[in-house]
């Protein structure tokens, strides 16, 4: 039997002066957490981007759920994207993407 | 439902624009109750003015004043002066013997320690067994974790777990607080309760400093600072008028 994988989608804002790509935060969430843990623990993340919307500035992402505390870690030590000052806030974290959605909304 | 309290906003208190939108962002954060750095001698008209701001942004403000004195004796002189004109009052320790004399004194509140002096931070177990029987609680702050990098980061969370893991076995309750100077250094509880998981703190203990230690703190305070209050149990009911 193939074993379960279980993740965690957290659904995350950006607040930033200036308008921030997709692509940027990704960069800024993955230098945060080899900064913390080294590749061996990013490795183990298994962090994935889900879906974005650059015009709200929110975005989720996809980890696993055993490294739910080191991603949320990661992503809150952010302090700036692109030499500018942002903040990325973790707004919901669920186990499924429709739980996420629920959660978000309310 | 928890309540949420950030007792350090570093909140520069004559750019009353910036105080507002750092109030109005704990606010959004999830922060129920926020205390803001202030100069000890404020006055009581500024006080009313930010307790005004933190209304409308549905928020309650408890007002901290810090000293780092640079002796013991300045140290007792300041809390005689300054004690019971603020809700928390919490130490900076500069040097040993200001560190031990704040941790028996029980008027002292928070006791604070350098995030970028290494040497100055003087909380050991000695310290611990002082703290654990005065009631002072342990502040940790936040924003260093964010602001520094590389080596120092890394000297600094090596020292925060060695203090959590003596205030744990001495019992000594833990405060995390932001240290934040504007509003992109403030973060949500949770996001404190998981960097505090860096310096191996439960997350469990690390929402409990977040939320139940400060609060049960500023309701002990606020309780000794009402015109009611006679002794710890003890307190006026009602007043005989003409007495």
């Amino acid at each position: 039997m193939p074993k379960l994988v279980r993740r965690r989608y957290l659904a995350i804002k950006v607040v930033s002066e200036q308008a921030v790509t997709e692509r940027a935060v990704m960069n800024a969430i993955w230098k945060a957490i080899l900064q913390l843990f080294g590749e061996y623990g990013a490795s183990q993340t298994d962090l994935r981007l889900i879906k974005a919307d650059p015009q709200r500035n929110y975005a989720v992402v996809r980890c696993s759920h055993k490294s739910l505390e080191r991603t949320r870690a990661s992503i809150a030590s952010i302090t700036e994207i692109n030499g500018k000052p942002a903040v990325v806030h973790v707004i919901g974290v669920s186990g499924t993407l429709r739980a996420l959605r629920k959660k978000v909304s309310t | 439902m928890r309540k949420f309290v950030d007792l350090h906003l570093r909140a520069p208190i004559k750019d009353l624009d910036q105080v507002e939108r750092m109030v109005r962002r704990s606010s959004e954060l999830g922060y129920h109750l926020v205390g803001i750095l202030l100069p000890p001698n404020i006055m009581r008209s500024q006080i009313d003015q930010l307790r005004h701001i933190c209304n409308d942004a549905n928020i309650d403000l408890v007002a901290r004043v810090n000293f780092s004195p640079k002796t013991p004796r300045e140290l007792l002189h300041d809390l005689r002066r300054f004690r019971r004109k603020f809700e928390v009052i919490s130490i900076t320790c500069t040097s040993k013997g200001v560190a031990r004399q704040a941790a028996k004194d029980r008027r002292v509140d928070l006791l604070h320690f350098s995030a970028t002096n290494l040497r100055k931070r003087f909380f050991d177990r000695a310290e611990a067994e002082l703290a654990s029987k005065a009631l002072s609680y342990l502040e940790i702050e936040m924003a260093p974790l964010l602001l520094l990098t590389g080596f120092s980061r890394i000297r600094l969370l090596s020292r925060l777990r060695r203090e959590v893991a003596i205030a744990e076995k001495f019992k000594v309750p833990v405060t995390i607080s932001s240290g934040a100077t504007n509003e992109y250094l403030i973060r949500r509880p949770h996001d404190y309760a998981a960097l505090a998981t860096l310096f191996d703190m439960p997350i469990s203990s690390a929402l409990r400093a977040i939320s139940e230690n400060p609060v049960a703190m500023v309701e002990r305070n606020r309780e000794k600072l009402s015109p009611d209050y006679v002794a710890p149990g003890i307190r006026v009911v009602g007043r005989k008028s003409g007495a």
